[in-house]
């Protein structure tokens, strides 16, 4: 819309036409007090805390309803405008328990800053308030009436934003209150995005009541490690004797790709952190076949001797090396690189929760083919095909329903069963079952089962179209959607995987024949010179070395054992070393485990399955525990490897990488220490600096070409997957999604009680939309 | 049965029908019925509406906005259906008229739908009535019934191709549904909680449509002005306000009921002489003269006020809804001060801070006060809280809790007084008043 | 659609009901007037009348509840059969409102929301119900009586309570 000039307080500003006054301010810097306002979500125009006064309109009015239009004059700060507000709170507290010294809320409580900034600390009235007993709707979520403003912000985030539609207003007047949809108990989601948004301390979590202050924390801005989106989350950290610990997860900085959001799991489900089972000392197996723990040096060097000797014996071929969907970006680099440099292998793989390998090779060559979280969330048209997002990738679901909310995105979905954000989309699709191999001819008009050509019509005639793909579909099925799609112009694509890194495990070459960035092993351009001894012929792949009769396997941060359901005694004499956090079933019958660090507890780097890459930040501590980057730091070492190749730190290293890869940005080592001296990362001055591995991904990995500033920042970056031309790809690929729900995560959900918890408090059925 | 009254003075043509059986269908079309439809139908939106501004009627639901400019507000071509809302809420405090009509007379409450139909170009009309007048809602259903019946309504209303139908429905308590805006979510099956304005009701009304929205009393007085023409009804009344209103008087009168009366009429002798004084020839304390939400008036103060909303506002007040309640010098304005004041808290639909807050406590503070534990600094307290309530709600509903009571505190500020420093209420009528 | 044998409202009222949800533009504005004829019927909102008209209209039960709780004339637990409503606001109070409402506090023994032992009278204080020029009024479920003073109290109790006796209707 065109732009407006207006004035604020005496200054001019402009925006354009129709913006909401209380925006239009906010962006210019003048901060108007607001209950009921929220981002996104519908006018209230309840709170009556942003009143301000416009020229020649005789009573105060609403900034979070005012369009802004030509020529109009506003002042927002003003005796008047300071007495009304202060008056608005006198009268909220008049029924406020004023319990802010055990209230969780104190210190990030909208409420008390208001009455701190307007000066309403007495009380005028001497009534009694109305006292109600706090309620506990769910394990996660609380609910005390005497707190609560009323601002209805729950009620709107649950259900335009949820679309869940759990919370409603019941009674009326001094009397109303907020309920939940299961009379006394909360039937939903549980992704306590009605506490995030409370603006007091009326909705309290759960898993946070009472541990602590907000002040007492330490906030660190990391990455979830759940599933695939990505979401950037905070976790408050608070020093305890076995190191520090994740007092609580939220969002309060809201600059990730998610904006508000966070699910329960990202929210909640960061306690098998501190799950008593987790392993604390490695553990080796003794003469009696029984696992003993054992020191980090004995284990690391008897782990190493072995190893050797099977290399030494065998070859590498004879050893097998599977890594993980959660661990980083640097740690799976240096794991494919530690295989194919120090072990001399391609057998290494991890479970593939999507077939990135087919969807980097229909996309080879093709520049601005692929979009980010953020650019799905604003596109005018999606087409989401298979998938059921609301579940599998929450916040996919949040940005598609919010885009469809706020800019009226039409949303396509094709799927073989009924999804909930059918109830967003503006036509749905019914596939018949396995019918996904006919969808590119449907959409292509050819022949085919599928008979609804309407869906079709509409589709062909969005002008663009984000094409997100659900990990359903692999291999010729996935290609020919993507050739589909190319053929047409302003058509992106994503694809939809599990877990928090599997995308970065299928970028870093976490695979039998594809180095990282899908270079294939057997061409690896700049890698043949890197990577001395790197073996050209593919190896096997992860169904095959379980098969083989391996002399040794590494198993990093993966259970195949139990994913792949294999018999105990297949891995009888193939000496298997792990590293884990738990005591996985394969960690069960393993020679060596190793403890390892969870994400919270490690600095690095992992993409999402959008391709977004973000910075992890180390926020916890774990006694005993080592990051896996350390663990096989050591390990290699113990191998006997050069680790100054393997892990490119210290100065001379760094000032030849620098040379190499940035030319004109020389300088920017120093700037670059400076900035993790102030992020408080080490400088990479240590073997166990991951960042240093970092610099390599960014020199030799296509695609990977980051911008470092943004990253460091905190901010998610873009990888533009410029993926290099594949003839075709070797190691036939099995594709197994994990179909995680909200409360389950793999491996980690096992571990979290409170995800357990808050499983039981599943909504079966989804709410009907509310008719209007 | 409600008991009709008359005085001389009375001009009645919105009540003229009132007590001769007109909720017969024969009858009222006897007594002239659905002439004034049929006569809007031969002549069109734009005749209707001039006849609706040169009238002068101006709304009798409280706020006296001009009928005629009302209608005109809505957009010709509108792209979803248009609606007319008859506001049959009656909830005001002091005010009873409407029932008469829906008792007497319901059939002139859908030809006065019929003809807003028509002059807006709509073709469904609602007559909400509030949930406790369910026999007055049966009989709006029976004569609704019988106009289909007639062929008045319908695909074909009285032989022409133009189509309008018209849908009863039932509140189910609560005051603030009076709102034009929460009525329209009532309607639509929602709390009765109103709507963020712009856009209004005229351009974004029911179902998101064009709506026109007037009350029972106002949507019963069009056929008269129709019959009458716009002009003669508007010199009955007073300059911008025009004919009659329905007058309710109650409270300490000697005959109350309900009076037509000219607009404009004055104040002091529609007590005295219409209403035949205070009863039992006690002194007048004050009037409170448009239902509970308009501020009180002194006997000084009624002396040369005439009955229109120009007037009524000149003198600090409001015309309100009509229902003018009139308070012995036997009273203990407290007392009725904190009955006000109950009765809106109850109401506060909640929505906003300012009066769900505002309303609860000014209710507990008056509720003490009046038991005789007040201390000085209530009163001020009181009437701070009434004045940062003004102005400041998200609906109307806000305002009118706050101005009675600005008006008790400010005008009788001595009897407060009096109820201080062991004096409980000087009446101690009910001073353990109980309370809703 | 509900199982017309499933339903907790009689065959007559649910054949109303199919009948009301049609009538609209929009389904859902059956809903308020749908509650109290459904509390005519049922006595109150429990929560099986409350599931009932959720299915009917199609939306949660918590919404019904939302919308329900809001309307004064609603109740969520049994009422008496004959539930006497008296107004004591302005009009009513000026001319007796309140004597009227301790006379059937005297005579029924119960206080505001009471419910009599026999469960044939429940006493509620309300506010104005439209009947001001003839105060002080009260209503007997939908039977308006107006013009009162507390000597016809017995009288109208009694008109009831004969009326309970031979089992008759809600009036
Ligand atoms: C709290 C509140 C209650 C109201 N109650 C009623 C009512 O019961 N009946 C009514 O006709 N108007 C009522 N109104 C006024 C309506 O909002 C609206 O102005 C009116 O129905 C318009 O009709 P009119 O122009 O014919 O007066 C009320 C307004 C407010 C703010
Ligand atoms: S789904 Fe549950 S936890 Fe999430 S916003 Fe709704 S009520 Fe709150
Ligand atoms: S619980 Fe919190 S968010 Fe919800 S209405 Fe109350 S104060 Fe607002
Ligand atoms: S599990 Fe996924 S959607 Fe949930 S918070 Fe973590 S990254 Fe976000
Ligand atoms: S003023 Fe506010 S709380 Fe009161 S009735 Fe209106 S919207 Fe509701
Ligand atoms: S923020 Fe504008 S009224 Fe609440
Ligand atoms: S005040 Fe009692 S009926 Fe109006």
């Amino acid at each position: 819309m065109a732009d407006v000039t207006f004035t604020v307080d005496g200054k001019k500003l402009t925006a354009p036409a129709g913006t909401l006054l209380i925006e239009a301010c906010r962006k210019a810097g003048i901060e108007i007090p607001a209950f009921c306002y929220y981002p996104g979500l519908s006018l209230q125009a309840a709170c009556r805390m942003c009143v301000v006064r416009q020229e020649k309109v005789p009573k105060l009015q609403t900034a979070c309803t005012t369009p802004v239009a030509e020529g109009q004059v506003f002042i927002t700060e003003s005796a008047e405008i300071a007495q009304a507000r202060k008056s608005t709170i006198e009268l909220l507290l008049g029924n406020h328990p004023l319990d802010c010294p055990v209230c969780d809320a104190g210190g990030e409580c909208e409420l008390q800053d208001m009455t701190f900034k307007y000066g309403a600390g007495e009380s005028l009235y001497t009534e009694a308030k109305q006292h109600r007993e706090e309620q506990q709707w769910s394990p996660a979520v609380f609910y005390d009436r005497p707190r609560c403003i009323l601002c209805y912000r729950c009620v709107r985030m649950c259900g335009e934003g949820m679309d869940v539609w759990a919370l409603g207003i019941q009674n009326r007047g001094a009397r109303a209150v907020i309920a939940p949809n299961g009379g006394d108990q909360l039937d939903c989601e549980q992704c306590g995005m009605c506490i995030d948004v409370c603006p007091v301390g009326a909705l309290t979590s759960g898993s946070y009541r009472y541990k602590t202050r907000p002040w007492e924390m330490n906030h660190v801005s990391t990455v979830c490690t759940h599933c695939a989106d990505g979401c950037k989350v905070t976790l408050g950290v608070r020093q305890s004797n076995d190191g520090s610990t994740i007092i609580r997860a939220d969002n309060r900085d809201k600059s990730g790709i998610n904006g508000d959001f966070l699910c329960a799991k990202g929210r909640f489900g960061f306690d098998f952190v501190e799950s008593g089972d987790r392993l604390t000392k490695p553990l080796v197996r003794d003469a009696q076949g029984k696992l003993e723990s054992a020191t980090w040096e004995h284990a690391l060097r008897f782990a190493a001797a072995r190893l050797k000797e099977i290399r030494d014996a065998k070859g590498g071929s004879s050893i097998g090396i599977i890594g993980s969907n959660t661990t980083t970006n640097e740690e799976n680099y240096l794991l494919q690189k530690i295989a194919r440099t120090v072990l001399g292998t391609n057998n290494i793989d991890h479970v593939r929760t999507a077939d990135y390998a087919t969807f980097s090779r229909a996309l080879a060559g093709k520049a601005s083919r692929t979009v980010g979280l953020r650019g799905i969330a604003e596109a005018p048209a999606i087409l989401l095909v298979g998938s059921n997002p609301t579940d599998e990738h929450p916040l996919l679901a949040w940005e598609l329903r919010a885009d469809v909310r706020l800019n009226r995105a039409r949303l396509y979905i094709a799927n073989t069963a009924e999804i909930k954000l059918e109830r967003q989309a503006r036509a749905a699709l019914r596939v018949p079952p396995a019918g996904y191999t006919q969808l590119t001819g449907y959409l292509a008009g050819g022949k085919s089962s599928i008979s609804d050509t309407t869906f079709r019509d509409a589709l062909l005639a969005e002008e663009s179209l984000v094409v997100v793909i659900g990990p359903e579909l692999s291999g010729a099925t996935l290609q020919s959607l993507i050739e589909w799609g190319l053929g047409r112009e302003h058509v992106k694509f994503a694809l939809l995987g599990d877990f928090a890194n599997s995308r970065g495990a299928a970028d870093m070459g976490l695979s039998p024949d594809l180095l990282p960035g899908y270079v294939p092993v057997t061409a690896p351009g700049d890698y043949a010179a890197e990577y001395p001894n790197l073996p050209r012929a593919p190896g096997k792949s992860l169904p095959e070395m379980l098969s083989s009769k391996l002399g040794a396997l590494l198993v990093v941060g993966a259970d195949p054992v139990a994913q792949q359901n294999v018999a105990p005694d297949v891995l009888k004499s193939t000496f298997v070393i792990v590293q884990d956090l738990f005591l996985t079933e394969t960690a069960a019958i393993a020679d060596v485990v190793f403890p390892s660090a969870s994400l919270y507890e490690k600095t690095g780097t992992v993409t999402n399955t959008y391709g977004d890459l973000q910075l992890a930040k180390k926020a916890a501590d774990h006694a005993g525990v080592k990051t896996d980057f350390e663990i096989l730091v050591r390990l290699a070492d113990a191998l006997g490897a050069d680790i100054n190749k393997l892990v490119p730190f210290g100065k001379s290293s760094v000032t030849a990488d620098l040379g190499q890869s940035r030319g004109a940005q020389a300088g920017e080592a120093d700037r670059h220490a400076v900035w993790l001296a102030a992020q408080g990362l080490e400088p990479k001055l240590s073997p166990f600096d991951p960042i240093a591995v970092l610099d390599e991904i960014e020199r030799l990995v296509p695609g990977y070409k980051l911008d470092r500033l943004n990253l460091f920042c905190g901010n998610d970056v873009a990888t533009e997957p410029g993926f290099v031309p594949v003839s075709a790809l070797t190691a036939t690929a099995t594709i197994e999604p994990a179909h995680d729900g909200l409360f389950t995560s793999g491996l980690l959900s096992r571990y979290s009680p409170a995800l357990k918890d808050l499983e039981k408090h599943q909504s079966a059925v989804p709410a009907v939309a509310v008719a209007d | 049965m409600p008991k009709l009254v008359s005085h001389p003075d009375e001009v009645k043509i919105v009540s003229k029908r009132f007590g001769q059986g007109a909720a017969n269908i024969d009858k009222y079309v006897e007594l002239g019925g659905y002439d004034s439809a049929k006569k809007c139908l031969a002549q069109g939106p734009d005749w209707i509406i001039n006849e609706m501004k040169a009238s002068n009627l101006r709304g009798r639901g409280g706020a006296g906005f001009p009928t005629g400019m009302k209608w005109s507000f809505v957009p010709k071509q509108s792209a979803k259906p248009k609606y007319v809302l008859v506001n049959g809420d009656e909830s005001e405090p002091g005010t009873c008229k409407d029932h008469l009509i829906f008792l007497h007379d319901p059939h002139s409450v859908i030809e006065g739908t019929i003809i807003a139909g028509l002059a807006i170009g709509a073709k469904l009309g609602f007559i909400y009535l509030r949930g406790e007048y369910r026999y007055l809602l049966e009989i709006m259903e029976k004569a609704v019934a019988d106009a289909y019946e007639k062929g008045f309504l319908g695909k074909n209303i009285f032989g022409s191709d133009t189509e309008f139908n018209i849908i009863t429905q039932s509140g189910a308590g609560a005051y603030e549904v009076g709102e034009e805006s929460a009525l329209m979510e009532s309607l639509e099956g929602k709390r009765g909680v109103p709507r963020i304005k712009p856009p209004f009701p005229a351009v974004v009304g029911l179902y998101g449509g064009p709506t026109v929205i007037n009350n029972a009393e106002t949507i019963a007085t069009v056929p008269h002005v129709i019959a009458m023409g716009g002009e003669a009804f508007a010199a009955v009344g007073t300059p911008r306000n025009g004919g009659t209103r329905l007058f309710g008087l109650s409270g300490h009168i000697a005959k109350p009921g309900v009076y037509e009366l000219p607009m404009g009429y004055n104040l002091k002798k529609m007590i005295y002489e219409v209403g035949g004084g205070v009863r039992g020839g006690r002194g007048l304390k004050a009037v409170v003269p448009g239902g509970s939400s308009t501020p009180v008036l002194l006997p000084e103060e009624i002396e040369n006020i005439g009955m229109d909303f120009d007037q009524v506002g000149k003198a600090g007040s409001m015309l309100g809804s009509g229902g003018v309640v009139v308070i012995d010098d036997q009273t203990c304005i407290v007392e009725f001060a904190l009955r006000t004041i109950s009765f809106y808290q109850h109401e506060s639909c909640g929505w906003c801070i300012p009066c769900r807050e505002g309303t609860d406590w000014l209710k507990k503070a008056l509720t003490r006060f009046h038991a005789g534990f007040g201390v000085a600094k209530d009163i001020d307290n009181i009437q701070y809280l009434a004045e940062n309530m003004m102005g400041r709600t998200f609906c109307p509903l806000g305002d009118a809790a706050a101005m009675p009571t600005l008006g008790f505190v400010k005008k009788f500020r001595k009897e407060f007084e009096d109820h201080l420093n062991g004096k409980p209420c000087p009446y101690a009528k009910h001073a353990d008043l109980a309370v809703v | 659609m509900t199982n017309e044998t499933m339903s907790v409202f009689s065959t007559e009222l649910s054949a109303r009901f199919d009948k009301l949800v049609a009538k609209y533009p929009v389904r859902r504005s059956a809903l308020v007037p749908m509650l109290l004829y459904a509390q005519d019927e049922v006595g109150y909102l429990s929560d099986a009348v409350i599931a009932d008209v959720a299915d009917r209209i199609g939306i949660t039960e918590l919404d019904v509840r939302n919308v329900a709780t809001y309307y004064s004339m609603l109740r969520f637990k049994p009422a008496g059969k004959y539930n006497v409503q008296v107004c004591t606001n302005i009009s009513c109070m000026l001319r007796g409102g309140y004597e009227i409402f301790e006379k059937f506090q005297d005579e029924l023994g119960i206080g505001h929301k009471g419910v009599s032992t026999d469960g044939v009278f429940s006493l509620e204080e309300v506010e104005c119900i439209g009947a001001c020029c003839w105060a002080p009024a009260i209503q007997v479920n939908y039977d308006f009586h107006d013009d009162l003073t507390p000597e016809q109290v017995p009288g109208i109790l009694e008109q009831y309570r004969a009326k309970a006796a031979q089992g008759g209707k809600n009036a």
